[in-house]
C-alpha cells in the first residue's frame, strides 16, 4: 500500500489486474499538457517552432535516420530541397529517404547523395537528373522503387520505420490539424501524407498558411503532430498542377482516348453502376472525355471512382455521371476546388487506396483503370520506370495496385514515340506482371491478353482493330526497324518491389 | 557528288532530324552523328547514311547528324536535301534516293 | 463497295512526325502537301520527305494523294516527275482553272508512267477549283480527263477574287458549290468540298458538314484529326435512312415477281429516283460499316 499524490491509499498490485501506478500530480505524466492551457491572456497553446533548424533538433534527428516526405506539390515541391539543405548544413549524414516520390523538384538529392548526407532512396519514382544518376550508379546502396500500395504496407508493417516525418501542409492550425484544399499551395488530398503522420515516430508540419484552431476538415490531425515550422512557401502552383497531368489537345493522344473509350464501352463491363479509376497521361484522362458522350446515349452512370483525380472526373462528378470520388491524390486545379466542394469527393489515404495486406483497399473494388506504358512485353508485363534507353525516368505509382485490383486493366500507349517502339519482347524493367493487364490500346491497334478470350471476341465483334501482341510487335519493328540491344552493367542500381514486398525485378546500371 | 557549300534540311522537332553537310576536299567522309536514341539505333543511322552517300557518289563531306528520333526513310529525305543542296545541284536523281 | 471519299486529311508535306503518323486517325483518303503548306525554301526537301515516306511506308487501306505545286510555280514538273514514282493513288492538281490545266499535267503524268513502266493511267487526277473562271469552267475541267476521280473547290481564294470573304452560313459559296456538284456529277466524278478552318468552332463546322451533304458534296478535306469523326457520323446513314431504303429495296423485288407495276413504301410512291436513293444508302452504309455486305434484305 502506497498514499498518492493526494494521500489516498493505493495498493501496489491487484491480482488479475497487476501492478498499479499512484496518481503523482496532473502534470507529472503528461509533458505535452501546459499549465497555463485555456488561458486567452497568455500565448495560445501550439506546436510552433521558429525555424526548420530548431525543428530538426527538436526531433532529435541523428545520422542514420530514416525521415519521410511526400510528393503532393509535385514539380512544385519546395519543402523537401529547404528541410534538406538545413541538415545539409548541420553535418547530419547518412540518412535514408523514403518519399512517397521523387519529381524533378527534388533534384538537389544528387548533390545531397554526393556529399554523404543521403545514403538511400526508398520512392515511388524518380526522375530527371536525379535519376539519370542513379542509372549511372550514384548510390552505393540501390535504390528501392515500390508502388503506392506497396509502400502504405511498407509503413504499416514497420518494413520501414521513419525516425521523423517532414510533410508540407497547405494549410494547419497551430496545434497539428491540416489539410490540402486551402491556401496558396493548395494540391488537394494529402492521402500520401496521411499514412507517414499516422506511424512516423516523430512528425513535423511545414506550412505557409496557419488558420484558425481547429482547422476543419483535418486531413491529418493534431493527435498525431509532434511540430509545426511557418515558412514564406511550401510550394509553387505552377508546378502543383503540372507536374502530372494536362488536358491535351495532341490528336494522337485524342485518338488513344477515343480507341479506349471505345475498348470501355464494348468491354462488357459498361453497364450501370459501374467504377473506374484513369492514369495521369494525357489520354488516361482523355478517355473520361469521350466517355462521358457514350453514357450520355445510353443513360448508363458510374457509381464511383477511384485515384488520382483529375478535371474531367470532377466534371462527370458533378453533372452527376459519377456518384463519388475517392481520391488520393488531386492532380489538377479542379480536383483541388473539388474535393475542399464536394460533399462525395472523398479524400482517403495511400492504405485506403491500395495497401494490399489491409483488411481491404479500394483497388479490389474497382471494375476499369486505365494505365499508361513506357514498355509493354509480347507476355504483357509492362515497365513504367525505364526509358527505351535503360535510364530511370518514371513511377510505379499505383500500376501494379490497381492493375491486380481491377475487373479490366487497359494499357493506353503510343506503338511508336518517336522512333522507339513500345511493344518488345521483353520490357526493361518489370513493375506490373502481364498477369494482370487485360487489354493493350495503341494508335495502330489493340491487343488482348489471351487469358481474356471473352474479351477479345466483344472487342472483334463490335469492329475494333484487334491484333495479337506479337503482331503489334512487328507492326512497330517493320516501322522502326530493331534497335540494338541496351548493354547494362552487372551492378544493381534499383530494386523493384512489388506491391506485397517480394522482388519482381532489378534495375542495373547502365553502360555508356 | 561534290559538296560545294554547307547544305543544311531538317528540323529539331520529334521525328525529324537536322542534317549539315559540309565541303571536305580530298579528305573523305566524316559523320558526326547525336542523336536521342544513338544507343538503340547509332550503328543503323549510320549505315543509312553511308549506302545512300555512295549511291549519290558523295567521296568528301563532313556530315553532322542532329536526330530526334527520326526513322531510317526521313534520315535519307533529310540527307538527299542536304546533299543536293550542299553540292547545287537540282537534277535530282530518284531512282537513286 | 463504292470507295467512300467523307474526308480527306492534310499533311503538311515537309513535317517529318505527321507524315509518318498520317494514317492512323482512320480519314477516308489522307493529302500530302506539297503547295501552300510548303515555305518556297522547302519544296525540294518536302518532296524527299514525302517521296521516300511513300515508298518506305505502309499506309494500308487508307488512299494516298500528294497535292503537287502548280506547273507555273516552277516547282510542279519535278513534283510530278519524283510523285510518279513514289506512286500514291492520286496527285491532286491546285488552282485549276481550265481543261488545258489538265490536259498539261495529264501528259507529264503520262510520259513519267512510260518511264517508269506503268500502266497508262495508273496514277489518278484530282483538280482543285480556286478561281471564279475555274467555278465557270468546272463542266469541262471535270470531263478533261479520264484520271480524274473528283474535283475539290478551295474556298479561300475564290471568295478573295470575288471580292468578299468567308460567312458562317457560306452563302457566298452557295453558286461554286452547286456548280461543282453538278460539274462533278455530269461528269461522275467525286465533288469534294474545301476546308474549315476555324477548329475551335465545333458548332459551325458541324453546320457547315451538314450543308454540303445536302448539297450533294461526297465529302470534304480536313486540316485536323479531329474533324474527321463528326464528318463520318453526318455522312454515315442514319439506321431509320437504312430501315427504309431495305425497305423499298424489299417492295421493289416484292413488286417485280407479282409482276405489278407501281409500289408504296410507308404510303409514299416509290419510282426509279427513290429506288436509286435506297441503293445508295445501303452502299453507303455497307462502305462506311455500320451495314454488313450481304445484309441489304431484311430477309436474307
Amino acid at each position: 500500500m502506497t498514499e498518492n499524490k493526494l494521500g489516498r491509499i493505493i495498493p501496489e498490485k491487484i491480482s488479475h489486474i497487476g501492478d498499479l501506478l499512484p496518481f503523482d500530480g496532473a502534470y507529472a505524466h503528461t509533458p505535452l499538457v501546459k499549465k497555463e492551457k485555456g488561458n486567452r491572456r497568455l500565448p495560445k497553446l501550439n506546436k510552433l517552432v521558429d525555424s526548420i533548424e530548431k525543428v530538426i533538433v527538436e526531433t532529435n534527428l541523428k545520422n542514420g535516420m530514416t525521415i519521410s516526405f511526400h510528393h503532393h506539390f509535385r514539380n512544385g515541391d519546395k519543402v523537401l530541397p529547404m528541410v534538406m539543405n538545413v541538415i545539409a548544413e548541420m553535418g547530419i549524414r547518412d540518412l535514408t529517404i523514403a518519399a512517397s516520390s521523387l519529381t524533378e523538384a527534388h533534384q538537389c538529392l544528387v548533390d545531397h547523395i554526393k556529399t554523404g548526407v543521403v545514403k538511400r532512396l526508398i520512392t515511388s519514382g524518380i526522375r530527371g537528373e536525379l535519376a539519370e544518376e542513379i542509372s549511372n550508379g550514384l548510390t552505393d546502396i540501390p535504390v528501392v522503387i515500390h508502388s503506392h500500395g506497396g509502400r502504405a504496407r511498407c509503413i504499416e508493417t514497420g518494413q520501414i520505420k521513419i525516425d521523423v516525418a517532414f510533410l508540407g501542409v497547405p494549410s494547419s492550425d497551430v496545434y497539428g490539424n491540416a489539410n490540402g484544399y486551402t491556401g496558396k499551395s493548395a494540391c488537394g488530398s494529402l492521402g500520401y501524407a496521411m499514412v507517414d503522420a499516422a506511424f512516423a515516430e516523430k512528425v513535423v508540419l511545414i506550412t505557409d498558411n496557419i488558420v484558425e484552431y481547429p482547422n476543419i476538415p483535418f486531413s491529418i490531425h493534431q493527435d498525431q503532430v509532434d511540430f509545426i515550422v511557418i515558412v514564406d512557401s511550401i510550394g509553387d502552383p505552377e508546378g502543383i498542377t503540372t507536374g502530372a497531368t494536362r488536358i491535351t489537345n495532341n490528336p494522337k493522344d485524342l485518338l488513344l482516348a477515343q480507341l479506349v473509350s471505345e475498348v470501355v464501352v464494348n468491354s462488357g463491363y459498361f453497364e450501370n453502376g459501374f467504377s473506374i479509376q484513369t492514369g495521369s497521361g494525357g489520354a488516361s484522362v482523355a478517355t473520361i472525355r469521350f466517355l462521358r458522350k457514350y453514357m450520355e446515349d445510353r443513360n448508363i452512370k458510374a457509381s464511383w471512382a477511384l485515384g488520382g483525380i483529375s478535371g474531367p472526373m470532377v466534371k462527370l462528378h458533378e453533372d452527376g455521371f459519377i456518384g463519388k470520388l475517392l481520391d488520393v491524390q488531386s492532380f489538377d486545379s479542379e480536383a483541388i476546388r473539388s474535393i475542399g466542394e464536394n460533399r462525395y469527393h472523398l479524400e482517403i489515404d495511400a492504405s485506403y487506396y491500395a495497401n494490399p495486406l489491409n483488411k481491404g483497399c479500394a483497388v479490389n473494388k474497382l471494375n476499369i483503370v486505365i494505365l499508361s506504358a513506357l514498355e509493354i512485353d509480347t507476355n504483357f508485363n509492362v515497365n513504367v520506370i525505364t526509358g527505351s534507353d535503360g535510364i530511370i525516368r518514371g513511377a510505379s505509382g499505383g500500376h501494379s495496385d490497381t492493375a491486380i485490383g481491377s475487373g479490366l486493366s487497359i494499357i493506353v500507349a503510343p506503338l511508336i514515340r518517336g522512333r522507339t517502339a513500345t511493344v518488345t519482347d521483353s520490357v526493361k524493367t518489370i513493375i506490373t506482371p502481364g498477369s494482370t493487364i487485360d487489354v493493350l490500346v495503341t494508335e495502330r491497334g489493340i491487343a488482348v491478353n489471351p487469358r481474356r478470350e471473352e474479351i477479345k471476341e466483344k472487342l472483334k465483334q463490335s469492329g475494333l482493330p484487334v491484333y495479337s501482341i506479337e503482331e503489334l510487335k512487328l507492326k512497330a519493328e517493320k516501322i522502326v526497324g530493331k534497335s540494338e540491344p541496351i548493354i547494362f552493367k552487372d551492378r544493381i542500381v534499383g530494386l523493384v518491389e512489388y506491391r506485397d514486398g517480394t522482388i519482381i525485378d532489378v534495375i542495373k546500371q547502365v553502360s555508356n | 557528288m561534290k559538296i560545294i557549300k554547307t547544305g543544311i534540311a531538317g528540323t529539331l522537332e520529334s521525328s525529324d532530324v537536322m542534317i549539315t553537310v559540309r565541303s571536305n576536299s580530298g579528305k573523305g567522309i566524316k559523320i558526326n552523328l547525336q542523336s536521342t536514341v544513338k544507343k538503340q539505333f547509332g550503328k543503323q543511322i549510320i549505315k543509312v547514311t553511308n549506302n545512300l552517300l555512295k549511291e549519290l557518289s558523295v567521296e568528301d563531306a563532313l556530315i553532322q547528324i542532329n536526330d530526334i528520333g527520326a526513322l531510317d526513310c526521313t534520315i535519307e529525305a533529310r540527307l538527299a536535301a542536304a546533299l543536293y543542296r550542299g553540292a547545287e545541284q537540282s537534277e535530282y536523281d530518284w531512282e537513286k534516293i | 463497295m463504292a470507295k467512300l471519299r467523307r474526308t480527306m486529311l492534310y499533311v503538311p508535306g515537309n513535317n517529318a512526325g505527321m507524315v509518318k503518323d498520317a494514317h492512323i486517325y482512320r480519314s477516308d483518303s489522307v493529302m500530302f502537301d506539297l503547295e501552300d503548306s510548303v515555305s518556297i525554301d522547302e519544296k525540294d526537301s518536302a518532296r524527299f520527305l514525302v517521296y521516300k515516306a511513300l515508298t518506305t511506308l505502309d499506309y494500308g487501306e487508307i488512299e494516298t494523294v500528294v497535292r503537287i505545286n502548280s506547273i507555273e510555280s516552277g516547282f510542279g514538273k519535278e513534283d510530278i516527275k519524283a510523285m510518279v514514282r513514289a506512286k500514291p493513288n492520286v496527285i491532286r492538281l491546285p488552282k485549276t482553272e481550265k481543261a488545258e490545266d489538265i490536259y498539261e499535267v495529264e501528259s507529264l503524268i503520262e510520259k513519267e508512267e512510260k518511264n517508269e513502266g506503268y500502266s497508262i493511267g495508273t496514277i489518278k487526277l484530282m483538280a482543285a477549283i480556286e478561281s471564279p473562271l475555274g467555278v465557270l469552267n468546272a463542266l469541262s475541267i471535270a470531263t478533261s480527263s479520264k484520271r480524274l476521280i473528283g474535283i475539290a473547290i478551295g474556298a479561300e481564294d475564290y471568295v478573295t477574287c470575288l471580292k468578299t470573304s468567308r460567312s458562317e452560313d457560306g452563302i457566298e459559296l452557295l453558286f461554286a458549290r452547286s456548280q461543282l456538284v453538278n460539274a462533278a456529277r455530269a461528269a461522275g466524278i467525286y465533288a469534294l468540298d474545301t476546308v474549315y478552318s476555324d477548329l475551335s468552332n465545333e458548332e459551325g463546322f458541324i453546320k457547315e458538314i451538314k450543308l454540303i451533304k445536302q448539297l450533294g458534296f461526297d465529302g470534304k478535306s480536313v486540316i485536323n484529326p479531329r474533324q474527321i469523326e463528326p464528318v463520318h457520323r453526318i455522312f454515315t446513314p442514319t439506321e431509320d435512312e437504312i430501315t427504309f431504303a431495305k425497305k423499298v429495296i424489299e417492295g421493289i423485288k416484292t413488286a417485280k415477281s407479282n409482276k405489278s407495276g407501281v409500289i408504296a413504301v410507308e404510303g409514299k410512291m416509290v419510282d426509279k429516283p427513290i429506288v436509286e436513293r435506297a441503293e445508295r444508302i445501303l452502299e453507303l452504309a455497307k462502305s462506311s460499316g455500320v451495314l454488313e455486305a450481304g445484309k441489304e434484305s431484311e430477309n436474307d
